[in-house]
Parts: structure tokens; sequence; C-alpha cells
């Protein structure tokens, strides 16, 4: 089984913040627009580096998003950046109409999303984010599950022609990922192969699915561990092809378990080759203040959930199996 | 593009109006009233303002338009369709299954027409867009200007107040925002419907340069353009003064003519009163000669 060392914590956010930058200096036609928050979303990075190329709208999400739009239309690679929640749900009709139908270049980055966000509570946890982007047209979606990642999304998105969700957290979170490893939009990273059951993760929930295989791999379970970073275009044939050969999923995300990364998977589980499924999410509910690590465990998101859900998924698995067998 | 004299362009505002009512009897559903009544504003701003080659949409050079009150798209259609962005005939396809005049307006890189750069039809989101847009031809230093249409009802969404507070702190001289205010919207009266007044104060205290004019006078709204031009501090807005469905009797300052269009008989005579111009109907029908 593949080994992962946990190198250090840090956050995804930071990760956008410097890819920015590092992109500004290459790119003369990225442009930032910031709703205040600069300094909690990472853009005060690009926005010290580049000050003629940042604009701020105030505490104005809604024209955040059709500032962005605009640019967009003058040729600049605008990107509109705030906290998960205000950059989907307060402005969601401006994205529909002006990013998604309009089609334009827009990039919706947003940071402090899922339940994570910890203390601000329930009201700044964006956890339905992923289901309001995915629904629309035109729109591509991604979370990345460490700061290394979060900086090759960056840029893979930035070079992408189209409108784009990228999906931030706010805490220090485990970096683990490979710093050469290629990054392609649409396309998961198995990290970990296994035959018995494979785990489809986003988000925080990548590190938390590698320590549930490792646990579950003492107790004679081969578990696969799929980087799922891409929610939409989901990578099709790596679902397929992991339910073909290990005839058992379980997704993981810190999101609602209704419109998430999940429904993306049974989706395409169901139209192209079902098998049982079990979700890890947060199970229909709003979330409430703690810290990021103990709202995880509390609402069944962490690496215990996880196992959880594979050992739930493995009976259904061999007692589906044995009833396929009874109706022969 | 060549300009037309202040004679044609009012000549030209009545073919519009023609355009429209024969738009709409043919696709027997969309909006009257409002398009009725700009025909002069986009008469003058599509063959005297617009610094545009409709032959070539994305012209690096060109000047930008939104519509920010996307129903009033059927004066918009009917502008680009004479300016020469699509065939004429094209105008009797509106609202039509796999037509390019969509109900409300789509880009021309979507399904939509020519000339459109982005979707509009939910309302207050086209000030944002226009201030996005000539932020960043500022950025290029370049010299085109942006131009965006808002309806006067559109003036409840609170988003228009964002975009209008983003323009002024950000010193948006390379805009010209043009209010169509007729005093109407879907439901009744806007004074009826939500108080605007004092609205040259309300976009003063906003930073604005406010200038208005009777949008009905081609000689006015090009001298209110021209002084937008020369302000270079501050974004400038032209509060025109419209009726709804102007120059036709019976849709005159009517709000009832918001969203419907004109059956047979009344498009007849809406046609009765708008003489025929020497830029000729895209279409003639059966019933026109008795």
């Amino acid at each position: 089984m593949a080994k992962y060392k946990l190198k250090e914590m840090k956050a995804t956010r930071l990760g956008f913040g410097e890819a920015l930058v590092e992109i500004g200096h290459q790119n003369p036609n990225l442009v930032v627009i910031g709703a205040d928050v600069t300094g909690s979303v990472r853009t005060d990075l690009f926005k010290n580096a580049f000050p003629e190329r940042f604009f701020s709208v105030g505490i104005a999400e809604q024209d955040m998003i059709g500032t962005a739009a605009g640019l967009a239309v003058a040729g600049k690679v605008p990107v509109a950046s705030t906290y998960g929640e205000f950059a989907t749900g307060r402005p969601y009709d401006q994205i529909r109409q002006s990013v998604a139908y309009s089609k334009l270049n827009v990039k919706i980055c947003a940071s402090h999303c899922g339940i994570t966000v910890g203390p601000d509570g329930a009201t700044h946890q964006a956890l339905e984010d992923i289901a309001l982007m995915r629904v629309l047209p035109n729109m591509i979606v991604l979370s990345p599950s460490d700061y290394i990642e979060a900086k090759k999304m960056i840029k893979a998105v930035i070079n992408y022609n189209g409108p784009a969700y990228v999906r931030f957290f706010r805490d220090n979170t485990p970096v683990f990922n490979d710093e050469n490893a290629p990054f392609e939009i649409g396309k998961s990273i198995e990290l970990i192969d296994g035959n018995d059951v494979t785990i489809i993760a986003c988000g925080i929930q990548v590190w938390e699915s590698i320590l549930a295989a490792e646990e579950l791999s003492t107790e004679g379970v081969s578990v696969r561990v799929i980087n799922m970073h891409t929610i939409k275009p989901i990578d099709k044939n790596g679902i397929i092809k992991a339910a073909k050969e290990t005839g058992a999923i379980v997704t993981a995300e810190d999101h609602q378990i209704h419109g998430g990364l999940g429904s993306a998977v049974a989706e395409v589980l169901t139209q192209n080759y079902p098998v049982p499924q079990e979700f890890v999410a947060i199970k229909d509910k709003f979330g409430e203040s703690g810290n990021g690590i103990e709202l995880m465990k509390y609402y069944g998101i962490s690496k215990d959930g996880i196992v959880d859900a594979v050992k739930k998924v493995l009976r259904r698995k061999s007692t589906e199996k044995m009833e396929l067998k009874y109706e022969k | 593009m060549e300009k037309l004299n202040i004679e044609k362009l009012y000549e030209m505002a009545r073919q519009l109006r023609r355009d429209v009512i024969k738009m709409l009897v043919i696709s027997k559903s969309g909006h009257s009233g409002g398009p009725i009544g700009l025909a002069e504003i986009f008469s003058a701003l599509y063959f005297n303002v617009l610094n545009i080659d409709p032959k070539n949409p994305k012209w690096v050079e060109r000047d930008y338009f939104f519509l920010s009150a996307g129903h009033l798209a059927p004066v918009w259609y009917t502008a680009l369709a004479r300016a020469g962005y699509f065939p004429l005939d094209e105008l009797a396809t509106l609202r039509k299954l796999h037509s390019r005049l969509q109900g409300h307006p789509a880009p021309a890189h979507t399904h939509g027409a020519p000339g459109i750069e982005v979707a509009s039809g939910s309302l207050g989101q086209g000030l944002s867009i226009a201030v996005g847009c000539a932020l960043g031809l500022r950025l290029d230093a370049k010299k085109n200007r942006v131009y965006v249409l808002l309806g006067d009802g559109e003036l409840n969404e609170g988003q228009i107040w964002e975009a209008a507070m983003t323009a002024a702190h950000h010193r948006v001289s390379n805009l010209t925002a043009i209010v169509d205010r007729n005093d109407c919207q879907i439901d009744n009266y806007t004074h009826v419907v939500m108080n605007l007044e004092p609205l040259v104060d309300k976009w003063k205290a906003f930073g604005w340069n406010v200038i208005e004019c009777n949008g009905h006078s081609i000689e006015e709204f090009l001298d209110s353009v021209e002084k937008s031009k020369q302000c270079k501090d501050k974004p400038s807005v032209i509060i025109a003064k419209t009726f709804m469905g102007n120059n036709i009797s019976f849709m005159h300052n009517n709000y009832k003519w918001h969203g419907v269009p004109p059956n047979e008989e009344q498009a007849r005579q809406a046609l009765s009163e708008l003489s025929p111009t020497s830029f000729g109907d895209f279409i003639k029908f059966d019933w026109e000669n008795n």
C-alpha cells in the first residue's frame, strides 16, 4: 500500500493566494475582485503585488460577480473571491445569468467552505456551494485536497477558458501531495490501490480517507482511495473502473449529503454500473460553532466516519451479492 | 459605420417602432411599451453614437453597449438588424424555437444574436457588468466607451446601487449609463410600486455626473451623450424622460402595455399612426393593403 507522509500543516487558501501572485507575474490579464475580507481569503497577496489589477467592490457580492463578468467581456481573466457562502448563495442569480448562461471566463474562488470554518457557526459554513454550482450548465467545480494541490489547481483553472468555481478551506490542513505529480481538470487521482472497496473523496476528506484506508488495512481490508478534485466534469471513467474492480463505493466530503460529490458519483453509478454506495457528508443539517476538527468528528465526516461507512458498504456488498445468488 | 443625420435618425426611430410592432404581432409574445418608448434612443445609439462595426461585432476598438433591462430586447434586435448585425428577415423569428432572438437577450457566443455580449433579463445586473468592462478597458488604456441602458423600475434592485458606488469609488469616467425614465413598470406606475424620487439627487449623492434630457428628443439625447463624454472624473448617467408606448395613441404612457404584444387589430392601428419610411419594412402582412 502506498504511504503518504504528512509533510506540514498549511491552508489551501494560502496556496490559492500564493499561486495568484505567481500567475500574476506571467499573465498580465489576471485581475482580482475583492468584496472586503481579502486578508481572510488571501487575495491580499495579489492586491499588494499588483494593486492596479485589484478592484475592491466593498461588501457587495452581487456587484462583485457582475464586475467580474464585465472584466471578462473586456478580455481580462477575473478572479472573484470571498467566503464560500457569500460567493455562491448570495449572488446566485448573478452567477447563473451573467456568468454561467453568458459563458464568461470568470473564476469564482471561495475560501472558508465546509463545516471546518468552525467557530463562526452555520451562517459562515458553506455546505451547499458544490450543489449550487454543480447544477449550473457551463460551470466547472473543483476543490483541492491540500496546499500543494490548491496551487496546481488554480493554475489549471486560470488556463481553462470558461466559468469555474473553486472551493478552498480556512484551516491549516495536512499537506501530503507530491509537488511533481501531474494535475488535469476532470482527471481523478488514484492515491492508494485496493480491491475490496473504493473511497472517493474531495477536499479535506482526501487525507481523512488515506488515514481510514491505513487503519482498515491493519484489519485486512484492501481500500482504494481516489482524490476526486474535480466534481464537475466528474471523472466518469475513473468511477466506473473503481465500481467494476472493487464493487463498493464510499464518498466523502465536507458538504451537504444532497447535491455534492456523493450525488455526482451516484449519478454516474446508477446510470452505468450500480454498486452499493455510502455517503460521508453532512446529513441535511445546518452546522454550529466549534473547532474544525471536533465538528468534523461530531458530524461524522472525519476518518472514523469514513471507516464506519466502509464497513457498512462492505456488509451491503456481501449481502447484496448473496441476495443476487439466491434470486438466480 | 456611417452616422445618420438628425432627420434620418427620427425616420429610423419611426422604422424601429414599425419593426417592433411587426415583430410582436408575429411572435404573439413579448414586451411592447418599453421598446416603443426607446425608439429615439436606440436610433441615436446605433446610427450615431456608438463606434461599431456590425460586420465585425468583436472589433477590438468597438464601443460596448449593455442592455441591463433585457425585456426591452425587441427594440434592441431591430436596431441591431437595421445596423447590419444580422439579416432583417430574422426579426420574424423573435421568441421562436432555435431563433437567435431569445425572449430575453443571450450573447452571440452562446445561442444569442451578434452584437450581444452578456445575457440579461433578470434585472439589476447590467450596471455592474458595464463598470467591470469599463475598468478592464481603462486598465489597458483603451479609448472604447461603455454604455448601459437601465429601466427605471429596475432601479429597485439593490445591485444597481452597489454598482453605482463601485463606479464612483473607482472614478469610472469611460462609462455612460442611461436610465429609461418612463415611470412605468409591470404592476403600475413606478411611483406607485416603489417611489424612486428624488432620483437625480440619489445619483448625485452616489457620486455621479447626472444629465437630464427628453428621451424622445434626439438632439437633446446626443447633446447629453456629448456632455457625458466630457466628464473625466466621474461616471455619468443620463436620465432620459420617456413615455412608454410613445407615438402610439392607445399605448402612450400606459403601464399595462409593459409586457403584452399587440393583436392584429391593434397592430393595424399602430402602423396607421406610424407612416412608412424610406428604410422599408422587413415584412409586409396580407392585411396591410386592405
